[in-house]
């Protein structure tokens, strides 16, 4: 019992860290472009967010029933599979946020969970076809739908706007781009916190604290909004320099008709039953308003490094997820190891991201003569140092996973 | 393997549908402005130019109050 409620207490943190680093590293889902084109300022605009995703939290009267959707078998699922599939994810998410890729969080999560649950109960705990209808699918529609209704929106209000004063117009614009952000960050408060508390609360159910159909408790709730306020707060600086200058250069139209298209379609995906990806459909619309814009260019070597990130993050998210399983199932001191493994890899990745910071003094400097510096820069700082820091740390699983990961983005830069 | 074509259909219909005709309308409306101010100097009349403006606006709004409601629904 001892051990159990340690068990307990140790998953219930991670799921509110990794509510946390989802917090940071969507921000740039619904204030990217609003930073970019100067519509609100920096940290104006990241409190914002954190304010919207708070109140999101508690907004939702309907809680996640699952925590995969189906994709895995969640009957009997052990507390260790969850902790181990949130490992997976965080890890995955501190790595591409220092990368600056934006990629989705529920990916990593989905991902984690499916190589846990494969190391602990085999192949056939995961079931292959939802993996393809809840994951692959959305993620390949997502930026196609976003990117064409962006791009049509952004023709037609160039054409529309075709001679007025520029700046007597741009003030409109941004208005009405901060009024789609707030709408993103609301929704994403109520689906993302949502999942944190889903988590939580099957996990107390599992421990037999709660009957099994319980609601969340208030604190659970609480904590939950509250972690991925502050993770919104602190702002994921790199993956927002990305998406708001990396992709493309967005003026305050562009950004108004991109920001536009994600919001309409989040909303329009959540309530006509098939579910896309926010990350992916925020992307894609951010690469459609650019293509919209006569002479408006896409950086395809930015967006080449974001599709393999991507294409990379299940597996990824996996392999580290099936790693961790292994060494929780070898009792107590598997996961003592695999916390200390954690933490010791998101200490490791916070401090290379220190060799270059960015926050929200330099989020909007980026040379446009050399756009792929910033990535290229950041994937030559990391590549060798992980996979050493790792290894020091004897942790033989996340290596592979390092090593999985690190290869594909090195080709493409 | 199921895949609910018609749901991904419909939400690339409206998805489309409804951004171009929000971005559509609230462009009219901050042109509408634009002509306002210009008239303004001008001093010639402001009242179609404000009309049409609010109306685009309050079109807008609408639309943002109901993407709340099915945010909070």
């Amino acid at each position: 019992m001892e051990h159990f409620t340690l068990l307990l207490g140790v998953v219930i943190i991670t799921a509110l860290v990794f509510d946390f680093t989802n917090g940071f590293h969507d921000t740039a889902n619904a204030m990217a472009t609003t930073i970019s084109t100067g519509a609100l300022k920096p940290k104006t605009a990241v409190a914002m967010s954190a304010v919207l995703n708070l109140v999101g939290a508690f907004l939702s009267v309907e809680v996640a029933k699952t925590i995969s959707g189906g994709i895995i078998d969640e009957d009997g699922i052990r507390t260790e599979v969850i902790f181990a599939a949130l490992v997976g994810a965080i890890l995955w998410n501190l790595l591409t946020w220092l990368l600056g890729l934006p990629s989705s969080s529920s990916h990593a999560l989905f991902g984690g969970l499916i190589g846990a649950a494969v190391m602990s109960a085999g192949w056939s705990s995961v079931n292959g076809s939802t993996v393809v209808t809840k994951v692959l699918l959305p993620a390949l529609a997502a930026p196609l739908v976003a990117g064409i209704a962006a791009a049509f929106a952004t023709r037609l209000t160039y054409r529309l706007g075709r001679g007025t004063d520029e700046k007597a117009t741009a003030k409109g614009y941004r208005a009405g781009q901060i009024a789609s952000a707030g709408l993103v960050s609301l929704a994403h408060g109520t689906n993302d916190a949502q999942k944190t508390m889903g988590i939580i609360t099957l996990a107390l159910v599992t421990g037999g604290v709660l009957s099994p159909g319980s609601n969340p408790p208030v604190w659970v709730i609480t904590s939950a909004g509250l972690a991925i306020a502050l993770g919104t707060y602190l702002g994921g600086w790199r993956i927002i320099r990305t998406m708001g200058k990396g992709l493309t250069d967005l003026a305050p139209p562009q950004g108004f008709a991109a920001q536009t298209s994600a919001a309409t379609v989040i909303l329009a995906s959540s309530h006509l039953g098939f579910s896309l990806s926010t990350t992916q459909a925020c992307s894609g619309s951010v690469m459609g308003a650019g293509l919209g814009r006569k002479g408006g260019v896409v950086r395809w070597s930015t967006a080449t490094r974001m599709f393999a990130a991507w294409g990379l993050t299940l597996p990824a998210a996996g392999l580290v997820g099936a790693g961790a399983q292994l060494l929780t199932e070898q009792g107590t001191w598997g996961t003592v190891l695999t916390g200390a493994l954690l933490v010791g890899g998101s200490g490791t990745i916070w401090l290379l991201s220190r060799r270059q910071p960015v926050d929200q003094h330099n989020v909007n400097d980026i040379g446009s003569a050399e756009p792929a510096g910033v990535v290229t820069t950041a994937i030559a700082a990391v590549t060798p140092p992980p996979t050493a820091a790792q290894a020091a740390e004897a942790a033989a699983t996340t290596d592979t996973a390092t090593a999985e990961q690190a290869p594909p983005l090195r080709a493409t830069a | 393997m199921n895949i609910d074509w018609a749901a991904l259909g419909s939400v690339f219909g409206v998805s489309l549908v409804v951004t171009v005709a929000m971005v559509g309308v609230f462009t009219l409306g901050v042109v509408g402005l634009a002509r306002r101010e210009a008239a303004v100097s001008r001093q010639g009349g402001t009242a179609l130019a404000t009309t049409g403006a609010c109306l685009c606006f309050a079109v807008c709004a609408a639309v943002v109050g109901y993407g709340i409601q099915l945010i909070v629904a």
